[in-house]
């Protein structure tokens, strides 16, 4: 489970300002050049480039006029007075707000069940909810325009042939192209986060209160009401702002979802206003709200979850005491099943059906096909070229992610040189910038001399690197913190130098937390939609822009064969991380 | 006689390209097989453009095909957004939008080549200077789907479908991405003025981008009537045996005229020009219209049996001078009225 606890857990962090303190450091030395610091110099700088360069164009840009010679409230003012924006803005807040409440609303009893009770397929459920975790929610949001379509979505079929009724005369079950759809997707691959928070808050929150309450005979819900709920109510809050925060910044389930619908979001108002020519002041006033929002509510959420600090490695304190809820157990299930059957089953079950079908919504006989298959993997020209892309930047990202990541990390957790604050702080900051908001900044940094970047794999690579490096920073220095510094300590009492004990006895230790890294970065890389959309030029699409394309034209097939891919090939990096870390663990 | 005539001239023309090698006109296969790959940016639906990609890569199989497909307004704005970045990818284009090569050819953009065969063509589908040509026609056309429609309630034109039975059973692509739609949402109101459309948004119309994509939507049957869409993708529907069916407006139906060009700044441009000969030529037009379901202009490509011949149409002709002024004006008041776009 620790796998995903991490990404909801590097918001919390990096707020606080102070990523994770780690242990004491060594005494100080009173002579010594440190090779470590021209390192931690480099890195220093090299993040800052990172973070700092877009961020300060999106705000001279925001406030200047196309020749950013003169100064301009214009495009602020008709970001906050056009009814253009106006209505994308409210529907973006509102929509988040819902997938947040949502989420909370199921999130809780969820994890009360999973933490403090005998509900059966513990480890199954949780696998489950592993796999919406790791869905990419642009493809659920594919799967679910096959699924809730109003008239041809396959739920929507079963429903009107369950009930007798006809298509078009009775109202659908699901109409996914809605306000509402975007709410119901985007909840469904955002619970995973609000789960893991509080099921990790429930782990940890010691007993006795719970305890003391039963021994003094109220009923099990008196005690999960009354004394776990006000326990548990940072992380439901910190888990609503995460979820509110994930939907305000998604692009894929709003563009696939709501313009059919004639609806717009943020997220899509500001792809279409890099439509060529693009309207780049604009895009960028309309980046900040959302830039702001975020650091707010990531700050707000710091204060909530206040110093606790749920760590991600942790066991539980105690055994806990599990309730036994005899035949009340199948009722608990129900909430699981229907969360995992429209996150995971559903989806999953469509795209395959979908591969291999003419027309989806079309029965199975005569309608069985292998064309699909063969249009991507022998007749699409961009297959190639996509894969090609989605595969370069990920092994790139991941590979300077992990190098930058645990660089950072081991220089300040273990404090070697001055200045090691604000290099996790750097490190962190990137959770707070939404990946079309970094993409509107990098686009507008590296457009213009002295570094041309537009048109480059080298432009995704550094929205890829940036919007991971919080994660993976995160990931590498749990791992550091399990291995005490005593054991180089050790070795330099011995005469080893520093490097070498580096090398020697703590790289061996984290190698595999370094590995679960890598891959982890690697998952967030080939699936990213939000910031690639506004970079990509033809030469440089990756698989999900491709996928994008091809539902602009409803070819519904090869983007199932696309999806499966994708998904099989996330899969398979899991298994791997599963098998690191659990060796790490052992 | 006319034999005869073909071999002197040919026998005259291999004479005159032995002794100019580097002519202008004729592409270098050679040099076209070192260049070893051509990119092609189209709006023809994906499928058919991989299906010629494939028969081309057949004939040639030195040459990689590179299909970037997307919407014309999109593949237009991608070409300028690289174009302006100094970025050189795109061999030739072609997208169902007239009034981007007018655009191209003002800003010096096009290479001047005509490819073999279509100085034949009528004066009409091809550029006076020779930077352009129609590759494919198509029609932007209405259509049903027959297992939700009865055949008595099957609407005849645009105006039939503001009767409050076709609320929330309308699809329609978007002039802001189609190129298609783009022409026929501007022969409408040239016909309907905006009042028609004005109505029209409040029919809860679910609006796709491609005209590829409405063809798409009405077969599965999500919505029952599609108020525009290209001919082609619905001949190719109807050979699947999908359930659905043409409607020719009784207001007119707008044709669409879809030309090809090679970039001057193409990377590959012995291949772009190679290419460009393919698929103009008699046997490709006519792969393409029997599979693809095109209308070709192409002399001595026929309709297959069974389509409608278009002289039985009552069209109304494309007028890309006329449209060329107004296109952002028409995207911004349609995306007021359906969202998207900008």
């Amino acid at each position: 489970m620790k796998i995903y606890v991490v990404s909801a857990e590097a918001g919390a962090h990096s707020i606080a300002g102070s990523a994770a303190s780690g242990f004491p450091s060594t005494r100080k030395r009173r002579f010594s050049f440190d090779p470590t610091a021209p390192f931690s110099i480099a890195m220093a700088l090299l993040l800052a480039v990172l973070v700092l360069l877009p961020l300060g164009w999106l705000a001279v840009t925001s406030l200047t006029d196309d020749s950013h010679a003169h100064f301009t409230l214009g495009h602020y003012r008709t970001l906050f007075l056009d009814r253009e924006f106006l209505e994308p803005f409210w529907v973006t807040l509102w929509t988040s707000a819902a997938v947040g409440v949502l989420c909370v609303l199921f999130a809780a009893p969820m994890a009360w069940l999973v933490s403090r009770t005998d509900l059966p397929a513990k480890r199954l459920l949780r696998m489950l909810i592993l796999a919406s975790f790791a869905t990419p929610p642009f493809l659920g949001a594919f799967a679910w325009v096959l699924l809730g379509g109003p008239n041809a979505g396959l739920v929507n079929k079963a429903y009107y042939a369950l009930f007798h009724l006809r298509a078009f005369d009775a109202s659908p079950l699901v109409n996914i192209f809605s306000a509402w759809g975007i709410v119901f997707v985007t909840a469904l691959y955002t619970f995973p986060y609000v789960f893991t928070f509080v099921a990790t808050s429930l782990d940890h929150i010691p007993s006795d209160l719970e305890e003391a309450s039963a021994i003094l005979g109220a009923p099990s819900w008196r005690t999960a009401i009354d004394v776990t709920l006000p326990l548990a109510m940072p992380a439901l809050l910190a888990g609503f702002l995460v979820a509110f925060l994930q939907s305000m910044t998604l692009f894929g389930p709003a563009a696939i979802l709501a313009l059919p619908a004639s609806i717009d979001t943020m997220t899509t108002k500001i792809w279409s206003l890099f439509q060529f020519p693009p309207k780049l002041g604009l895009a960028a006033a309309a980046s900040l709200p959302l830039l702001v929002i975020t650091v707010v509510l990531l700050r707000a959420q710091a204060a909530i979850m206040g110093r606790r600090g749920y760590s991600v490695l942790g066991g539980k304190t105690t055994g806990q005491r599990l309730i036994r809820m005899g035949a009340w157990k199948i009722v608990a299930l129900a909430p699981f099943a229907f969360v995992l059957a429209c996150s995971v089953l559903l989806p999953y079950g469509v795209l395959a059906w979908t591969a291999f079908m003419k027309n989806y919504s079309a029965p199975l006989a005569g309608n069985f096909t292998f064309d699909n298959w063969r249009f991507v993997f022998l007749e699409f020209s961009q297959t190639r070229l996509a894969l090609t892309n989605t595969f370069v930047l990920g092994v790139s990202a991941a590979t300077a992610g992990t190098i930058v990541a645990t660089t950072v990390a081991y220089l300040s957790l273990r404090k070697l040189v001055w200045g090691h604050r604000p290099l996790s702080f750097l490190a962190t900051a990137p959770v707070a910038i939404p990946g079309i908001v970094l993409a509107v900044g990098l686009f507008l940094a590296y457009t213009h001399p002295p570094l041309v970047l537009y048109g480059t794999l080298a432009i995704i690579f550094l929205a890829y690197l940036t919007k991971e490096m919080p994660v993976g920073y995160q990931q590498v220095s749990s791992s550091l913190k399990s291995v005490h510094p005593e054991l180089e300590d050790a070795g330099r009492i011995f005469g080893a130098t520093r490097l070498r004990a580096l090398f020697d006895i703590t790289a061996p230790l984290i190698r595999n937390g370094v590995i679960a890294t890598w891959l982890f970065i690697f998952i967030g890389s080939i699936r990213e939609l939000s910031a690639t959309i506004l970079l990509f030029t033809a030469k440089t699409k990756t698989v999900s822009v491709t996928m994008f394309d091809l539902r602009e034209s409803n070819d519904w097939g090869p983007i199932a064969v696309l999806s499966l891919t994708m998904l099989a090939i996330t899969f398979a990096m899991i298994v791997a991380i599963q098998f690191f870390t659990d060796r790490r663990n052992a | 006689m006319k034999t005869h005539w073909k071999i002197t001239l040919t026998a005259l023309t291999i004479a005159v390209a032995a002794a100019l090698p580097a002519a202008a006109q004729n592409p270098d296969v050679a040099a076209a097989e070192k260049e070893g790959k051509v990119v092609w940016y189209t709006s023809v639906d994906v499928k058919v453009a991989e299906s010629i990609a494939q028969e081309f890569r057949q004939k040639y199989p030195k040459i990689e095909v590179e299909v970037e497909r997307s919407g014309s307004e999109r593949v237009f704005q991608r070409e300028n957004e690289e174009h302006q970045s100094g970025i050189k990818h795109a061999d030739l284009v072609n997208t169902s939008d007239s009034t981007h090569f007018i655009t191209w050819k003002k800003q010096g953009m096009l290479a001047k080549y005509v490819p073999a065969g279509v100085e034949n063509m009528p004066k009409e589908y091809r550029d006076p200077d020779g930077y352009y040509a129609t590759w494919r026609a198509t029609l932007c056309v209405m259509g049903y789907n027959t297992n939700i429609v009865p055949p008595d309630q099957v609407p005849k034109g645009y105006e039939d479908l503001l009767q409050p039975k076709w609320k929330g059973k309308l699809t329609k692509a978007h002039p802001s991405y189609s190129g298609t739609s783009l022409t026929g949402t501007y022969a409408i109101v040239k016909k309907l003025g905006w009042g028609y459309f004005e109505k029209l948004a409040k029919m809860d119309v679910q609006q796709l981008q491609s005209t590829t994509a409405t063809p798409k939507s009405i077969a599965s049957g999500e919505r029952a009537v599609m108020v525009d869409g290209n001919e082609y993708n619905m001949f190719i529907e109807i050979k699947k045996k999908s359930p659905v069916k043409i409607i020719y407006p009784v207001e007119g139906t707008p044709f669409v005229s879809s030309p090809v060009a090679v970039f001057k700044d193409a990377p590959h441009p012995h291949a772009a020009r190679l290419f460009a000969d393919f698929i103009f030529s008699v046997p490709v037009q006519q792969y393409l219209v029997d599979s693809g379901g095109v209308r070709s202009v192409v002399p001595g490509v026929n309709d297959p049996a069974g389509r409608t011949p278009l002289k039985d149409i009552k069209v109304i002709p494309d007028d890309p001078e006329g449209l060329l002024p107004k296109v952002d004006e028409i995207k911004k008041r349609y995306a007021a009225l359906f969202g998207g776009g900008k």
